[in-house]
């Protein structure tokens, strides 16, 4: 007893003189980034062999955290870029003056890719490398459960797909969110409402990672994910079975970097997004493992056959053009709709829907006018959205979500009066299903 | 020796303090304040402000009464964690049973497996687990194939229950087995001659006499339950109140006081539901006063009786462990999509992980092992001033320390963040960036823990011991030292497991506070990899390697238990 409380001690004793030695050198430059260790490592690689004597340090945070540790630690910043898909992440930093201006020396990279401006006109961060949403998918779970292959969004909300879908959050994800303001933007805001409850009447599962839908598509556990381009493209490149798709209402946006205000290694941060953004820095996003499209056109001649180009591939220059401004506005309305319409009531969505195919399979077979009639119905009731596109933009609604200083609605009393409109229509939607159900008989 | 179930009489010496104790009391509370009251309290007043004005309101807590998915969620986690105590008490009885009460070989290895699911390294745990048990997992695959049905093992709150069973029962496994070891064995002798035995002897003698070490972990169970968010949120199911609460703190641009609310209400319950296992064992006495004897009288197995613990222990131990059987699959896997197994097979990935891990497991064994320790010391001490004290206010430290359960782990970084950030070292770098703040964090994370084991086995030792040494002219100290310590080795042992092998595998302080991949423990290394589909594998591998590293721990602390036990039992 004595000898293992006297080993305990030593095994606490010989930790503490082992201490991790704390990084306090020049030389190093320190980037919070969202990105796997698949895609900083090969980038690391690069700019320290490009830049002797400079070292990469690489903290991984998800999005929001990393935006919650800069705003933390603002005081006394330790670290020198943020490096993350999500623009609205940016905008939020840029917002609490968290990020400072900088001109990077790269040349030949366009204004704009596809309908988007590649860096914030303001100088606060930068776009390296582009991604655009769209559905992936495995061939295995397909073809085993006879399935199609989807083109469109509208797609996804057919019978075929009933429980085969996956999402992230908009809440959870930068990307999600984005791919939502898109359809919302390219469609219009009730039109829009509407092909993403029909869509998500067909979702198996939401998931509050944006890697979550990705890695339930790639081991099979789901059939159809709602995913950014290069988590496809780098499943693909490690050899899973799975398919991707663009439809036609979609963005591509770019992910950026910024420097972080009164950052520590600023001089260090500097060479890094120049680095980043050069040539040589830009082909090392084609590598399999990584997959993004890089935002110089030139290094497009070194891809690979078949990898999309969007400076070269028409599709890219019809995409919706997405409005920054708008989407930052309502963001957070926007994601509070989505949860409490779809992910906090997604059993009651998805038993209106599975009602709603298995009426209409029936009319496809006799078809009866009322029963019809009553289908539409329950298709508007659930469709309906609690809020105008004015007022989730109005002052009102958003200083509910922004914690604002003025006195107002609170948060929870508005969650509380959405999803009860959600939860209501949703339980009138099946009573008219119902109905329907007796007459198509 | 003192019946086993009457009053405890009362003890006059206990009335006062004594002003070591005092100090005692007062160092715990300084650092309960500084490293958990303080940086929680600095996150979770926004529940009790109101919107605008920041005045002092209870609104709040209104509007969670109020809101229908609150309530829903309230009532999910409720019952997912009842469950859980249920089906886990399933798994844990018969293992700790058989294996300290019959000679049964191997019950080392047994019990060293029983300790492996809490080892559960999250994301790669999850991902494992979907492989063979998911909709589209091995087993459902080939369940499809022959007979043409599938079981929703990991969906709802009943896949949320079923994980979290599998992932805690060995709380109530090491608590209890704790506890049986320490039972004398005279009283089964005793009882034995008066005529009792089999399952009689066993309900009437054995299990009340365990009782406080099946309730410690019970209501550990039913608390970390109440409490965790990985599991329903790798299970993607939202409406319970850990997940509600981290959804709304880890949010951007929300500054939502419900978050902070959840919080207080998962503090209030873990508080409440440790309260109550405590009142449950008041009023009666459990200790006994011999000592050493190796705990119950290990019995020669019947051959039928064998047939049935050997299976038994194999098919709980199957279940148990099939996450690690899937982790390890995954780890040599090529591609593992839409099938039964895997692909092909391959080394590639413990080759690619084998470079950085070793600053990964270093780390680990360093932070872990501290905060392991750190949570013993505490623990005991603490165990010590409410069982043998009669301190005005030492139950205070009890709840304080256990209210750490509910904390979330990413309102207990943010909270050190806000707290230490500013206190500036000489070099001018933030406290908050050094690494012993982030042992500090995954010790308070993990106090609750070893706090119940040290309780239990303060609770089985009975006061006479300590007052015979007192009358025989040893010092307070001393006494503690040389027979209180001693006594509960046991239990501070299955405490200090714990607290290591869950902390080896935190996460979501660890995210928050971990500064740079040199200070990086393995947890945060497979968090890293877990987010592309490349690194799949090598998290699988980085996954394993942390199972076999934290079990290994375990074993041998495990072994040094056993061959403790042994000396004393010879020297005897």
């Amino acid at each position: 007893m004595i000898r293992s409380a006297a080993l305990a001690a030593t095994l606490a004793l010989a930790s503490f003189t082992a201490v991790p030695a704390a990084l306090a050198q020049s030389g190093t430059v320190t980037v919070v980034t969202s990105f796997s260790k698949d895609v900083t490592d090969p980038i690391k690689a690069a700019f320290e062999k490009a830049t002797p004597g400079v070292v990469l340090d690489v903290q991984n945070r998800n999005t929001n955290a990393g935006v919650k540790y800069l705003d933390e630690t603002r005081s006394n910043p330790q670290a020198d870029l943020f490096w993350a898909s999500a623009p609205d992440a940016f905008e939020v930093l840029k917002s609490k003056n968290l990020l400072q201006k900088f001109t990077p020396t790269a040349e030949g990279i366009p204004d704009k890719i596809g309908a988007y401006p590649i860096n914030d006109p303001d100088g606060y961060y930068f776009g390296f490398a582009a991604s655009g949403y769209g559905i992936m998918w495995n061939t295995r779970y397909v073809d085993a459960n006879e399935l199609p292959s989807p083109k469109e969004w509208g797609d996804l909300a057919t019978a075929p797909y009933y429980d085969h879908v996956a999402m992230a959050s908009p809440s959870r994800s930068g990307t999600t969110h984005l791919t939502i303001e898109t359809i919302l933007q390219g469609e219009g805001w009730d039109k829009g409402w509407r092909t993403i409850k029909e869509m998500a009447g067909n979702f198996q599962t939401i998931t509050d990672r944006s890697f979550g839908v990705p890695e339930a598509v790639n081991s099979g556990q789901v059939g159809y994910g709602i995913v950014i381009d290069f988590f496809a493209f780098s499943a693909q490149g490690s050899g899973f079975p799975v398919k991707f798709v663009y439809p036609t209402v979609t963005t591509v946006v770019p992910a950026n970097i910024g420097i972080v205000a009164d950052a520590p290694n600023a001089e260090n941060a500097k060479t890094f997004i120049n680095f980043l953004l050069s040539p040589a820095g830009q082909e090392v996003l084609l590598e399999p493992s990584i997959r993004r499209l890089p935002v110089n056109p030139a290094v497009y001649a070194k891809a690979p056959e078949g990898y999309p180009n969007p400076f070269t591939d028409p599709r890219f220059k019809a995409m919706t053009m997405f409005d920054v401004a708008k989407s930052g506005q309502r963001s957070a309305v926007v994601d509070t709709l989505f949860d409490q319409m779809i992910s906090f009531q997604l059993d009651d969505l998805k038993a209106a829907t599975k009602a709603i195919h298995e009426v209409d399979a029936k009319l496809a077979a006799k078809d009866n006018a009322q029963a019809r009639a009553l289908i539409e119905d329950a298709r508007a009731l659930i469709a309906a959205v609690p809020v105008t596109e004015e007022e989730a933009s109005s002052e009102a609604v958003r200083a509910a979500f922004s914690g604002g200083k003025q006195k107002g609605a609170r948060q929870a009393e508005i969650e509380q009066q959405w999803a009860t409109f959600a939860r209501d229509n949703y339980a009138k939607a099946r009573a008219k299903v119902a109905e329907a159900a007796k007459l198509a008989n | 020796m003192s019946l086993a179930l009457t009053e405890a009489p009362a003890r006059r010496w206990r009335l006062s303090g004594t002003p070591g104790q005092i100090a005692l009391a007062l160092g715990l509370a300084a650092f309960l304040l500084a490293f958990l009251l303080v940086p929680v309290g600095s996150v979770i007043y926004v529940a009790f402000t109101e919107k605008g004005t920041g005045a002092f309101t209870l609104i709040n807590f209104a509007d969670f009464f109020r809101t229908d998915l609150f309530m829903r969620s309230f009532w999910n986690s409720f019952y997912v964690s009842a469950m859980t105590v249920v089906l886990a008490s399933i798994f844990a009885l018969p293992l700790a049973y058989i294996t300290t009460r019959f000679e049964f070989r191997g019950a080392l290895i047994i019990q060293t497996l029983g300790f492996v699911p809490l080892i559960m390294p999250p994301f790669v745990g999850a991902v494992a687990m979907q492989l063979l048990f998911g909709r589209n997992g091995s087993v459902n695959l080939l369940l499809n194939e022959y007979l043409g049905f599938r079981i929703p093992f990991m969906e709802g709150l009943n896949g949320v229950i079923f994980v979290q069973a599998i992932h805690y029962f060995p709380f109530i496994l090491i608590n209890l087995s704790a506890a049986l070891r320490n039972i004398d064995r005279s009283m089964e002798e005793a009882a034995q001659n008066l005529g009792s035995s089999g399952m009689r002897m066993f309900r009437r003698i054995v299990l009340p006499l365990a009782m406080p070490g099946y309730v410690a972990g019970a209501s550990l169970v039913f608390v970390k339950v109440f409490d965790d968010l990985a599991t329903p949120l790798l299970l993607n199911v939202k409406d319970m109140l850990a997940p509600q609460a981290y959804l709304r703190v880890t949010s951007i641009g929300i500054t939502d006081p419900m978050g902070y609310v959840i919080a207080v209400v998962l503090i209030i319950v873990s508080v409440a539901a440790m309260w109550a296992s405590a009142l449950a064992l008041k009023g009666r006495d459990y200790a006994t006063t011999q000592r050493g004897g190796g705990g119950l009288a290990k019995r020669r197995m019947r051959p039928w009786e064998k047939v049935v613990a050997y299976s038994v222990v194999a098919l709980i131990l199957l279940l148990v462990l099939a996450p690690h059987i899937g982790l390890l699959l995954l780890s040599f896997a090529t591609i593992w999509s839409y099938s039964p197994l895997p692909d092909g097979f391959t080394l590639d990935h413990y080759g690619r992980v084998f470079g950085e891990s070793s600053t990964y497991i270093k780390n680990t064994l360093i932070y872990a092992s501290i905060a392991g320790g750190i949570d013993v010391v505490v623990g005991t001490a603490i165990a010590y001033l409410v069982l043998r004290t009669k301190l005005v206010g030492r139950q205070w430290l009890d709840w304080a320390a256990t209210a750490a359960l509910a904390v979330p782990g990413v309102v207990l970084g943010i909270g050190y963040l806000r707290t230490f950030f500013d206190i500036r070292l000489p070099d001018g770098t933030p406290l908050a960036t050094m690494w012993i703040i982030l042992v500090i964090a995954l010790a308070i994370r993990r106090l609750p823990y070893a706090l119940r084991a040290c309780y239990a086995a303060l609770q089985q030792i009975s006061v006479s011991l300590e007052e015979a040494a007192e009358n025989l002219g040893a010092t307070k100290p001393r006494t503690v030292r040389r027979i209180v310590v001693p006594l509960m080795m046991g239990g501070i042992l299955a405490g200090f497991v714990t607290s290591f092998a869950t902390a080896a595998v935190e996460l979501s302080a660890t995210l928050m506070l971990v500064q740079s991949n040199a200070d990086a423990p393995l947890a945060y290394g497979l968090y890293v990899f877990m987010q592309s589909a490349a690194g799949r594998g090598p998290g699988a591998a980085l996954g394993v390697i942390a199972v076999v590293l934290v079990a290994a721990c375990t074993l041998l602390s495990q072994y040094i238990i056993d061959r403790n036990q042994k000396n004393t039992g010879a020297a005897r």
